[in-house]
């Protein structure tokens, strides 16, 4: 059930705006992937199975609060696209639907170990490997050589060319902070954080800042996630990227049902779809470079190639729990902004 | 007085037995309700019908208080017409309205009553129900103000209620949630006196300060300098014989019509590490490109930029204000034009100056687009609740303090401006005719203002033109092609069939934009007139809390605004979420606060003897605030609807909680844009609101218009006539 109010002076204008509920019935999901894959998934699901949706673009935190904020009377049946760290704390806090589609075997084995993880509540629909990215013509101007691994990143030369996210606000900041810690060790981990810090020049509120700041060249470095450089680079900026030679981590991107969701069935046709390589296609199709999670999907050309990429065997249950966040970030805060 | 109660009451007698008591599914204008039912089914059934079929026995009283008020307004029936015993009656009305919803959600008092959000049939006989008593009780002649004085006074009081104290007091109770550890008082000590908030380290050689020394040390250099600029800028229009002023007027506007990130993008091009200036300024004097851009004084020049407009509409209203033959009359007195602008006209811009450089301080502590594109690693208060809300570790107890803060630095500025202005008064508008030519300025303050105003004017235009240029290229900053790409994704017009198709990916969100920017500007206005017009013509109790309550949701950050109306309005007695009404209402009272000070501004300067002259004529306080006020407050009205459709249009942080997919907001989608890069549709996109914004401002300046003083608007000669000796 859904209900709405309308005030007096604001309805009549509003009329004109508010869509009509198609014979199949209504759909809302909110998007946390790309403006262009939103669109494009939005529309070839409406024409597949007649459903009236309605979607929105949000950041991934900006869902969580949302879903947090409605859990007395959800408004939303879908949680699509978007890292999947914030759906695992959204399934831990018990804010979602568990739903495994029949589309389930079809899927990589990361993204139905994922989907255990979650408690059966999440699935993942896409892959990406966490990296950095240079530009090239600064590289040339001050005439530096190319990093490859993360340990390059620390050292003197790139003295205040580097840029990440800071892990309190951003996700892809946390992942790349959980990564160094699997790879390294704890401790090593912080010990080349304090290095990396010297040359660090500025910890940005918003995960995909820093791949934009290098391809604008307001930075030599930028720690991000490999296919958001892709799209950079294919926007045509001089930008090279580097999947580090230690190894690195990677992001799932999940969909999610709602907890109370007022559209239950639409929603799980909607998951059925996002999860099958007809779905998944829609990516590609709007640009994206994410790897897919069903093993029939079609990668898309210019993604980065998992295979030739070294990946850490990231834990997602231990580092999405809320104490292992809340220790690192902690850390991070004692030991490497406070160096400051 | 009779007739008023009997028209209220049989309104809300109509309301009590033909709407939908509840909200309906989808609300009233769709079909869905009409076919599960309509007036007849349980969730559509009006008042009178939910007492008498379903069972809401609560019900039946404020039904039968408005028919006892109906039938003693017109005397039938001999019922006794005591006005005691009817406001008690009302009271009780009222009472079994509102109390019971409420109840049930908070207390678990009245379960029958909870789980059912309130519709139309239940405001039309809440509203009528408040104005029958707000009627009676000025015409019991307990105060000596009438009923339309009495009654707005009774409706901004509830509707300040409703929307801005109850939202931010949902957020307020998230402060003191139970922390995992430690007891609460504890924890919300020591993250408000924690050193990430009050830190000086940047004045001692470290990196950063604490969030709130940022936002404080942003706050005061903003408000200063958007004070001192468009105080130059209304004098150049009002004093000087600048050339171009209509274009020097829509210069001075673009900044507010724009959204804010793209302002910060034109900055990183021009001042960025490897911006425009910078890069040539590097090669030219040979020094390390740098990143002074991404911190504090990146912020404060993409503030000033954005926020001068606005201390310029404060400060062009109150400078236009000032009678000329004050400024004669200390001429006369042989004061050069100097002394003149120094003792004569500055003391009597007070009231001006000080609600600009209140605007100015709590629009940057509010300001959020530009601290996050240009912040870098500086954090200022908006930024972090925001994080602390939807960043990787949310922390809704730490956003909930910082929240805290905000309010008391608001509430700190206001006092301190309270203080400044004193009870002086700077009525310069009275009903005596006063003529004259304004005073020249000085040559040291023309050269003056001259010197402010013009590189900033080219600082603006340059800014503007790159924004402009931007949207016409294929990759901004680096492949300067021409293309009409970026346009033609965002506003595609097709035909297909002989119809139109709006194929263009921005359609959606232009147009609801649009609706709801124009439908909140005029409420906005209008109730911040009248509130302006009770704070400053009217007594009451608590009038100095109410004034700071009508500032609150302009102080709190807009993320903070929207959050709290999530939380507040997502579940009954009042359910919004998903409407466009919740955009509506969130536009009007987080605007209303510029309506209100504009009009405190502008009112005090109308002299008090013309409201008395209406009065002693036998004109009520509607008559006066229609037929002299009004008129004279065109500016000001002007100001205040401009300003709230385009912050209707620009503001990005309030509404991204609040948007849905049937409503999105056309900054709520450029942001995504921005976040995925694609600067060419963005800037492209604000191009047209801009280019919109413009047209609706001079159709609104052309409408309404300036008021109508017996004073010729000239300026007179550089040097006076009388003679130097």
């Amino acid at each position: 059930m859904r209900r709405r109010f309308h005030s007096g002076a604001g309805a009549v204008a509003l009329l004109a705006m508010t869509a009509s509920a198609a014979a199949e019935g209504r759909l809302n999901v909110l998007c946390g992937a790309d403006e262009a894959w939103c669109t494009g998934i939005e529309a070839a699901f409406e024409r597949k199975s007649g459903i009236d949706v309605s979607m929105v673009r949000k950041s991934s935190g900006e869902i969580l609060a949302q879903i947090r904020a409605e859990k007395d009377n959800p408004k939303v049946d879908v949680w699509w696209g978007g890292t999947g760290d914030p759906q695992l704390q959204a399934a831990a806090e018990g804010l979602l639907e568990a739903y495994s589609s029949p589309v389930h075997s079809e899927l990589l084995p990361w993204a139905q170990n994922f989907h255990d993880i979650s408690g059966g509540r999440a699935t993942g629909i896409y892959a990406g490997a966490l990296g950095f990215a240079y530009n090239t013509q600064i590289l040339e101007k001050k005439g530096l050589t190319a990093p490859s691994c993360w340990k390059d990143l620390a050292s003197e030369t790139y003295r205040g060319e580097v840029q990440i996210a800071n892990p309190n606000s951003s996700g892809t900041a946390y992942t790349a902070l959980a990564t160094l810690v699997q790879i390294f060790g704890e401790d090593e981990a912080y010990r080349y954080l304090g290095e990396l810090n010297e040359n660090v020049n500025s910890y940005t509120k918003s995960g995909s800042a820093p791949v934009k700041a290098a391809a604008r060249g307001e930075t030599l470095i930028g720690i991000a996630f490999m296919h958001d450089a892709v799209t950079q680079k294919q926007a045509g900026f001089p930008i090279e990227i580097v999947a580090p030679c230690e190894g690195t981590g990677y992001e799932i991107g999940a969909v999610s049902v709602i907890k109370g969701a007022r559209n239950l069935d639409n929603a799980k046709l909607f998951v059925d779809y996002a999860l099958s390589a007809e779905g998944q296609a829609t990516g590609a199709a709007a640009g994206q470079n994410q790897v897919p999670s069903n093993g029939k999907a079609t990668v898309p050309p210019e993604a980065p190639d998992i295979a030739t990429i070294k990946l850490v065997d990231y834990d997602f249950a231990t580092y999405g729990s809320a104490d292992m966040r809340t220790h690192l970030l902690s850390r991070f805060d004692g030991e490497v902004k406070t160096a400051h | 007085m009779q007739r008023a109660v009997f028209t209220l009451a049989a309104f809300g007698l109509l309301g009590y037995c033909a709407m939908p008591w509840f909200g309906v599914d989808y609300g009233i204008f769709e079909r869905d309700w009409i076919d599960a039912g309509g007036l007849l089914s349980e969730q559509g059934a009006p008042g009178l019908l939910q007492t008498l079929i379903h069972g809401r026995p609560l019900l039946a009283i404020p039904g039968l208080v408005l028919a006892y008020v109906l039938f003693s307004a017109c005397g039938i029936g001999g019922v006794p017409r005591g006005p005691r015993l009817l406001l008690c009656l009302l009271v009780l009305g009222l009472a079994a309205v509102a109390l019971p919803p409420f109840a049930a959600r908070w207390l678990g008092f009245f379960p029958e009553a909870g789980g059912q959000a309130l519709g139309y049939g239940a405001i039309v006989v809440a509203a009528s129900l408040l104005l029958c008593a707000t009627t009676l009780w000025a015409r019991m002649g307990r105060s000596n103000r009438d009923a339309f004085a009495v009654g707005s006074i009774a409706l901004v009081l509830v509707l300040i209620g409703l929307f801005v104290f109850y939202p931010i007091l949902h957020v307020l109770t998230q402060a003191v949630s139970a922390p995992s550890e430690g007891t609460v008082i504890g924890s919300v000590l020591s993250t408000a006196t924690g050193r990430d908030v009050w830190g000086l380290a940047c004045f001692t050689g470290g990196r950063h300060c604490g969030v709130a020394v940022n936002s404080i040390l942003l706050g005061v250099l903003t408000a200063t300098s958007t004070t001192v600029l468009g105080l130059a800028f209304a004098l150049l229009i009002t004093r000087t014989r600048f050339p171009a002023k209509g274009l020097l007027r829509a210069l001075t506007i673009l900044p507010i019509i724009t959204p804010p990130f793209v302002v910060g993008l034109a900055l990183i091009l021009l001042f960025g590490r490897a911006g425009w200036v910078t890069t040539f300024a590097a090669d030219f004097l040979d020094v390390e490109a740098g990143r002074w851009l991404y911190g504090l004084w990146g912020v404060w020049l993409a503030q000033t930029l954005a926020f001068t407009p606005i201390a310029f509409l404060v400060l062009i209203g109150v400078v236009e204000g000032v009678s000329p033959s004050l400024e004669e009359a200390a001429q006369t007195l042989r004061a050069d034009l100097s002394a003149t602008m120094r003792t004569v006209s500055l003391p009597l811009f007070r009231p001006g100056l000080a609600n600009a450089f209140l605007l100015g301080f709590i629009e940057s502590l509010a300001d959020f687009g530009n601290p996050l594109v240009l912040g870098g690693a500086d954090g200022v208060l908006s930024t972090e609740i925001y994080f602390a809300v939807v960043g990787a570790q949310a922390d809704p107890a730490r956003a909930a303090v910082l929240a805290i803060i905000l309010l008391f630095l608001t509430l700190g500025a206001f006092l301190v401006q309270r203080m400044w202005l004193g009870r002086t008064s700077y009525a310069t508008i009275t009903g005596k005719g006063d003529n004259g030519a304004r005073a020249p300025l000085s040559l040291r303050h023309s050269a003056a203002v001259h010197g402010l105003t013009m590189p900033w004017l080219a600082l603006t235009v340059v800014v503007y033109a790159m924004i402009f240029y931007g949207s016409f290229v294929k990759l901004w900053g680096y492949d300067h092609t021409i293309t009409l790409d970026h346009y033609r994704t965002a506003f595609r017009v097709e035909w297909l069939d002989g119809a139109v198709l709006w194929s263009g990916s921005a359609w959606n969100s232009f147009w609801t934009t649009l609706t709801i920017s124009s439908v909140a500007a005029p409420l906005t206005a209008a109730l911040g007139l009248l509130t302006a017009w009770l704070l400053i013509r009217q007594e009451f109790f608590g009038k100095t809390a109410f004034e700071f309550v009508t500032m609150l949701s302009f102080a709190i950050p807009g993320t903070v605004v929207g959050l709290s109306y999530i939380l507040a309005f997502n579940v009954p007695p009042i359910e919004l979420t998903g409407t466009g009404v919740i955009l509506v209402l969130c536009f009007i009272f987080r605007n209303m606060p510029v309506g209100v000070r504009g009009g405190v501004a502008a009112i005090k300067q109308i002299d008090r003897s013309l409201d008395e002259a209406s009065l002693t004529l036998g004109g009520g306080s509607f008559q006066t605030l229609r037929y002299v006020l009004l008129p004279l407050l065109r500016p000001a009205i002007v100001a205040a609807v401009a300003y709230s459709f385009i912050r209707g249009i620009t503001s990005v942080s309030a509404v991204i909680f609040l948007v849905s997919a049937d409503h999105n907001m056309a900054t709520a989608y450029i942001i995504g844009l921005v976040e995925n890069g694609s600067y060419g549709v963005a800037i492209a996109y604000a191009n047209v609101l801009i280019v919109v914004m413009l047209a609706v401002m001079l159709a609104v300046q052309f409408a309404f218009g300036g008021r109508r003083l017996r004073r010729q608007e000239r300026i007179g000669n550089a040097l006076p006539a009388r003679a130097r000796s």
